[in-house]
């Protein structure tokens, strides 16, 4: 398959890198529920993590097609980007929205790899996309807040060093919208775990290395807060559509890797004294998921150019998300169908794809709470929730 | 000093390769190239020896056509310090490109020429002997090490049957063979770098060669398959079939 964009270079050199890290190496880390650990610290030293980190705090500072690309190429050599992905976005909310001093303090160590700031607790057990509902309270008292609560969903937490939270500071009664009063802090989570922060990990269906995590009057610093105290909301949201974007690409890297998969399968297996590419039953699931992959590709492509420009993106990044992850689902489907009984054996590795991709048509946004934005929002329909 | 390693675009090794219809050569066109995997230990190889302090500058060279920017961009974003595109749209054979070689070493006086032992899409292993003996300059053929010191390398040489440890008269060449290093992948600050390193492009008559074909290509025919084998009970049925077979 072709590359249709400018960073050649960087998928290059991506590929290299993942080729040192083959099927064997992430069939071992899902049977032990494992971090890639080795992998990520690849990624992190070659610097790829800091791609969208600016050169003044030792990044690279470049654009967010060039991050797409980095986690297209990582998702297309059969490698699971979803184990450090976050480290690329989630400092976005800090390098927008927090202060000279916190920049400076965090954002050089997050470019090192030094600081993993790769844990993002938004979702609560009562709250799922429902933000401003959350329950978790910071209490401010003299110049610390004090937290309590309980995010879950919350992945990477026992591989982070920092947490990007979101709390309420002003109870949803006492505001004017409901989305006021939620505000954002950087939670160092080394100190934390020491007075009251507590992290279990859920056992998923594939390795993901996802928790859930208590706040029992866990106390951080006043000068930790980003931004304005109630505006957290905006700052979350400001984040979301880099992260739709990244996730999307992901998808069609998975999609590439799956379609060609199954296409190379496919002509090489021979039943009936043919190979079972001959035959369109098997041909055309594969034909229209390559289809379905172009065009979320394009799509992607449209958010990031609209991302890139400063202009708004939310549809795009929201479509070009929900466009891609039904692309990599059905390429997973077309793929292990195609395998027969051999997509099913772990040694393919088609198993693996197929559950890991699966996650995106849930995370980090449901496909129909997608949908309901496109409605109301671009399409002028009622709110449906 | 300064090292000189010239690299080539080649078929990338995982691409499963073609023959073309008419039997002149394989299949490039939309084939996935990549430098020579020789090449690559060969720019690894002088960037170590830059690390050590032995080389102050790395100079990789390419011969061939437009797109061989990209592989010298690769070698840049590795390490290498700047890069020399010596153009042309003709079939890169070895003595034309020693010939250009040759005028390149006359044109930068490097004190060390590495490059693979052999390129993977003819398989030649020929340019690096013959650029010795165009220079008048010593060889170690098939390095899995080599040592500098001051005007002597010392170079372990892989041969038929064991090691060979030869002491060469600076300057001298170097091919390289797959065991010497595990070449590394370029990071990200680096390949931005890369962007900025000087990059020359030449002709071949700017070192006073020409890449004129020197040889003919009478055919090109993909490999034969492999027969099924035959399986056999026991020592005795495999002595009477290989007897039968008329090879003991």
């Amino acid at each position: 398959m072709e590359d249709f964009d400018d960073h050649k270079d960087i998928r290059e050199a991506v590929r290299k890198l993942c080729e040192q890290f083959p099927g064997e190496y992430w069939r071992k880390a899902d049977a032990e529920r494992a971090y890639p650990a080795e992998f990520v610290k690849a990624l992190t030293d070659a610097g790829y993590l800091a791609t969208l980190i600016p050169e003044e705090y030792g990044g690279s500072g470049l654009t967010l097609s060039a991050a797409a690309a980095v986690l297209e190429e990582v998702q297309r050599a059969g490698c699971n980007g979803a184990a450090c992905h976050a480290q690329m976005y989630v400092m976005g909310t800090v390098l927008r929205h927090g202060n000279e001093s916190q920049k400076e303090k965090y954002l050089p160590k997050v470019a090192s790899g030094e600081l993993r700031l790769q844990a993002f607790g938004v979702t609560e057990p009562t709250s799922g996309t429902d933000t401003s509902s959350i329950r978790t309270f910071a209490k401010r008292e003299g110049d610390h807040y004090v937290v309590n609560g309980q995010k879950i969903w919350t992945s990477r937490a026992e591989y982070s060093d920092l947490m990007i939270l979101l709390a309420r500071t002003t109870p949803k009664d006492q505001v004017a919208k409901r989305t006021d009063g939620l505000s954002v802090f950087i939670v160092d989570m080394q100190e934390a775990k020491k007075a009251g922060l507590t992290i279990r990990p859920i056992r998923t269906m594939m390795n993901h290395s996802t928790t859930e995590v208590f706040f029992d009057n866990v106390k951080v610093p006043a000068e930790n807060l980003v931004g304005e105290e109630g505006k957290g909301f905006r700052y979350i949201l400001s984040g979301m559509n880099a992260e739709r974007i990244l996730i999307a690409a992901e998808c069609v890297g998975d999609a590439k890797w799956l379609i060609e998969k199954a296409s190379n399968y496919a002509k090489d297996r021979n039943v009936f004294g043919r190979p079972i590419g001959a035959n369109q039953g098997i041909q055309f699931p594969i034909a229209r998921a390559y289809a379905n992959m172009r065009a979320a590709e394009l799509m992607v492509r449209e958010a990031t150019r609209l991302y890139e420009s400063g202009k708004d993106c939310g549809a795009e990044a929201n479509m070009a998300k929900m466009l891609a992850a039904d692309a990599s689902n059905e390429a997973a489907n077309a793929c292990i169908q195609t395998h027969g009984g051999f997509g099913f054996a772990e040694e393919y590795d088609v198993e693996r794809k197929f559950r890991e991709t699966r996650l995106y048509q849930v995370a980090p946004i449901s496909t129909n709470l997608i949908l309901s934005y496109l409605s109301e929002h671009v399409l002028g329909m009622p709110r449906s929730y | 000093m300064k090292v000189l390693v010239p690299v080539k675009r080649v078929v990338d090794a995982n691409v499963k390769v073609r023959v073309k219809g008419d039997g002149s050569g394989v299949e490039l066109a939309n084939v996935k190239m990549a430098m020579n995997p020789f090449d690559e230990i060969a720019v690894e190889e002088a960037i170590r020896l830059k690390d050590a302090g032995k080389v102050e500058e790395i100079i990789v060279v390419s011969i061939g056509p437009a797109q061989a920017q990209e592989t010298l961009r690769t070698a840049l974003a590795m390490g290498a310090d700047r890069a020399i595109l010596v153009k042309t749209d003709e079939t890169a054979e070895p003595l034309g490109v020693a010939k250009v070689l040759k005028g390149v070493v006359d044109a930068e006086k490097p004190g060390l020429v590495i490059l693979g032992k052999q390129a993977i899409d003819d398989d030649a292993n020929q340019t690096g002997q013959m650029l010795a003996a165009l220079l008048g300059w010593a060889q170690g053929t098939f390095a899995s090490k080599v040592e500098i010191n001051g005007d002597k390398a010392k170079v372990t040489r892989e041969v038929d049957g064991g090691l060979q440890t030869i002491d060469l008269k600076m300057p001298a060449i170097v091919t390289v063979d797959l065991r010497l290093n595990q070449p590394r992948y370029a990071s990200l600050p680096n390949i931005m770098k890369a962007k900025k390193k000087p990059l020359d492009e030449k002709s071949a008559a700017d070192f006073g060669a020409d890449l004129k074909p020197r040889l003919k290509v009478v055919k090109t025919e993909e490999p034969g398959g492999r027969k099924a084998g035959v399986k056999v009970k026991d020592v005795a049925e495999l002595v009477s079939s290989l007897k039968s077979a008329g090879v003991i």
